[in-house]
């Protein structure tokens, strides 16, 4: 099994889609000559043409729009949003109409369409280059938000979203692109969406997360371990619909719960996930749900330091870890 | 155009105005809850059916498009059915706005996802580049108001459709108000089709009470788009006779003068009088005309007041395909 980037598992997925299916095509900013601000689509408009490979305005509203009219009417799209940060515009096209064309026209129409959107900081990316935007997303029943953490995961689970019959929002972690290396098969696989995984096995403490930081979870866990504390380390890979099963089923085994993301704490996925856990899982709890999550500024500052002030690290998650497994 | 083609065309504006009439009359008897009106806009909408083909074309319309369904061949029954917000609605399963949501592929290709002005637009260039992509010769036609005109979107709309010569009609509707904004206010031009010329593409204004200008004008239209050439923006200049809908009251905002002056030329009536001039209209027929649309709208009246409204039994569905995440049927 090769190693690869997770900028080369999304890229290999789309290569591999685009040869599988006709109806599949991309759209977006700088996405063909240049090959997408990151290289995500590089080397794809010399194998498929710029009728497939469709360098678009700077016009985020149309991307969306378009892709969505696409979908409606039989094509496969995969959007490009050149940053979470610049997918405003288009929410009007995703959030309010794509993700009720199904509900609205009662089954006659749908929306298989697919947004890639490279998000999330700890890049010095400042105010306009590192939001974390899953949340306005995975609010609204009829999109589906992935979020994976591996090559294997954002391969797997890009080929899903692209063969998926509804609207979904694919995000890809910009700091993991060339960060995250791991094995990825040769051979054709999919990963399915709506199942999150255990990435780590423990007994002590079931730790929550997805995206960049579940990685710092993982590199917590492995201090931790050396403490003599066993932390079972769960990626949710996909935030709508969520996987609460393996959720419930983490937290029945250690009683002990946190949820880890960059994102800002209240209105989190955190605080949804506290909330199942509570619900259903109440009695098996020996410590209260806590959460380490993006502080409640507006967004992430530029300067390294003051950057490095609002990213989740691993040692923060290892500090809050200890409190949680001590209480 | 024939005068079959003109007595059709009259038979259907005839029809509208007659069910129109009979809905805000509903609305006002407090069984209807919402109505947006196209009394003014039945010329301009049954003049651009003519010059397309319902088979083979898509229409993403917007909320006034009454006159559009009845000459698509959508029946006064389903449309009532959807103003009453019952069972057997065509569009929605009446979860949705009358005229809102999708008619069955395999029976025409009519779409208006939303009451969110100007978003069908894009979808419109989007669909008309997936048959572009598919070598499929068909128009799309995206409805719109001066009012969606000013939107960012449209703009965006009409620059994409431009830039890959995609096969799509902007047809805009210009009744001279935004709900109670007046043109002078929504843009300081006169024309909305001297737009055109920003996007390169031809733009036209056409008076929207002549049914055979605007025919022709989108005819023309629709021969350069099937021919690979383009869209075209298409602005029918119409009057919006009743307030903007059963919810507003235009007193506010219109001068009495205005009011009355607006009513001053109607197409219907217009039309009837150019026909009879002809001699393709005379007494007898004209009387059928009217009297088969009011027995056609009485009737139907009284099968959508006798329809039920649907049960929630399928308010889970259709929110995720059937089997796949999420999906909670
Ligand atoms: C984006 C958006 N803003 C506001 C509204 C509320 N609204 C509904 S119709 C309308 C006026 C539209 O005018 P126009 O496009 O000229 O169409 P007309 O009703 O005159 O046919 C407004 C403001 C809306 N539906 N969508
Ligand atoms: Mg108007």
């Amino acid at each position: 099994m090769p190693e690869i980037t997770v900028i080369e598992a999304v890229r290999a997925a789309l290569r591999e889609e685009m040869e599988r299916d006709p109806t599949v095509f991309m759209l977006g900013e700088d996405i063909g000559k240049r090959g997408g601000v990151f290289l995500a689509t590089d080397g794809l408009i010399e194998q498929f043409g710029e009728e497939r490979v469709i360098d678009t305005p700077l016009a985020e509203a149309s991307i969306g729009g378009i892709a969505l009219g696409a979908a409606v009417n039989g094509m496969r799209p995969v959007a490009e949003i050149e940053f979470a940060d610049f997918i405003w515009p288009a929410v009007n096209q995703i959030i309010g109409e794509a993700a009720r064309v199904r509900y609205g026209t009662h089954g006659r129409r749908t929306a298989p369409l697919v947004l890639r959107v490279p998000y999330g900081g700890g890049v010095r990316g400042g105010l306009f280059h590192s939001q974390s935007i899953e949340v306005a997303f995975a609010h609204q029943p009829g999109l589906k938000v992935v979020a994976p953490a591996t090559p294997y995961d954002a391969k797997g689970l890009l080929k899903s979203a692209i063969r998926d019959d509804d609207p979904v929002i694919f995000l890809e972690h910009k700091r993991t692109y060339r960060l995250v290396k791991g094995d990825v098969p040769d051979g054709e696989y999919t990963v399915p969406i709506g199942v999150a995984e255990v990435k780590r096995a423990g007994s002590d403490v079931t730790v929550v997360s997805y995206g960049l930081v579940l990685h710092y979870c993982l590199e917590a866990a492995a201090t931790l371990a050396e403490e003599g504390i066993d932390v079972e380390v769960v990626d949710l890979r996909t935030l709508r619909p969520l996987d609460t099963d393996t959720v419930l089923a983490s937290v029945r085994k250690t009683s002990k719960a946190m949820i880890v993301h960059e994102d800002t704490k209240a209105g989190g996925i955190g605080g949804e996930i506290a909330a199942v856990i509570a619900e259903y899982a109440f009695e098996d709890l020996d410590a209260p749900v806590m959460r380490v999550a993006g502080p409640e500024v507006p967004a992430m500052p530029f300067s390294p330091l003051l950057e490095a002030e609002f990213m989740p690290s691993p040692e923060k998650i290892a500090a809050a870890i200890r409190k949680l497994a001590a209480y | 155009m024939t005068d079959a083609d003109l007595l059709e065309m009259y038979r259907t504006m005839v029809l509208s105005r007659t069910l129109d009439q009979r809905i805000w009359q509903m609305n006002r008897q407090g069984r209807a809850a919402i109505v947006a009106s196209a009394q003014g806009h039945e010329a301009a909408q049954v003049g651009a059916i003519r010059a397309l083909d319902p088979e083979r074309d898509r229409f993403y319309i917007y909320y006034r498009e009454l006159t559009t369904m009845l000459a698509l061949g959508i029946t006064p029954l389903e449309l009532l059915l959807g103003f009453l917000a019952k069972d057997g609605e065509p569009l929605s399963g009446a979860r949705q706005f009358p005229l809102h949501g999708a008619i069955d592929r395999s029976r025409r290709d009519i779409v208006s996802f939303s009451n969110v002005v100007a978003t069908q637009l894009l979808q419109a260039v989007g669909v008309a580049l997936a048959d572009k992509m598919r070598g499929e010769k068909r128009v799309t036609v995206a409805y719109f108001g001066d009012g969606a005109s000013s939107m960012g979107e449209t703009h965006e709309a009409m620059n994409f459709a431009s830039i890959h010569h995609l096969p799509v009609i902007f047809f805009c509707e210009n009744n001279k108000y935004a709900t109670s904004v007046p043109l002078s206010r929504q843009m300081n031009i006169e024309s909305i089709a001297a737009r055109a010329d920003g996007y390169g593409m031809p733009g036209i204004e056409i008076d929207g009470f002549d049914p055979v200008a605007v025919y022709e004008a989108v005819g023309a239209a629709a021969i350069r788009a099937l021919s690979g050439d383009g869209p075209t923006l298409v602005e029918a200049v119409v009057e919006r006779f009743l307030p903007h809908t059963s919810d507003d009251d235009d007193t506010r905002y219109r001068p009495p003068e205005e009011l009355e002056d607006i009513r001053k030329f109607d197409p219907i009536p217009a039309m009837e009088k150019l026909l009879r001039s002809s001699g393709a209209l005379d007494d007898a027929l004209d009387d059928e005309i009217k009297g088969s649309a009011q027995k056609i709208v009485n009737q139907a009246t009284e099968d959508a007041e006798n329809a039920p409204f649907p049960e929630p039994h399928d308010f889970y569905e259709q929110v995720y395909a059937p089997g796949s995440p999420g999906d909670q049927s």
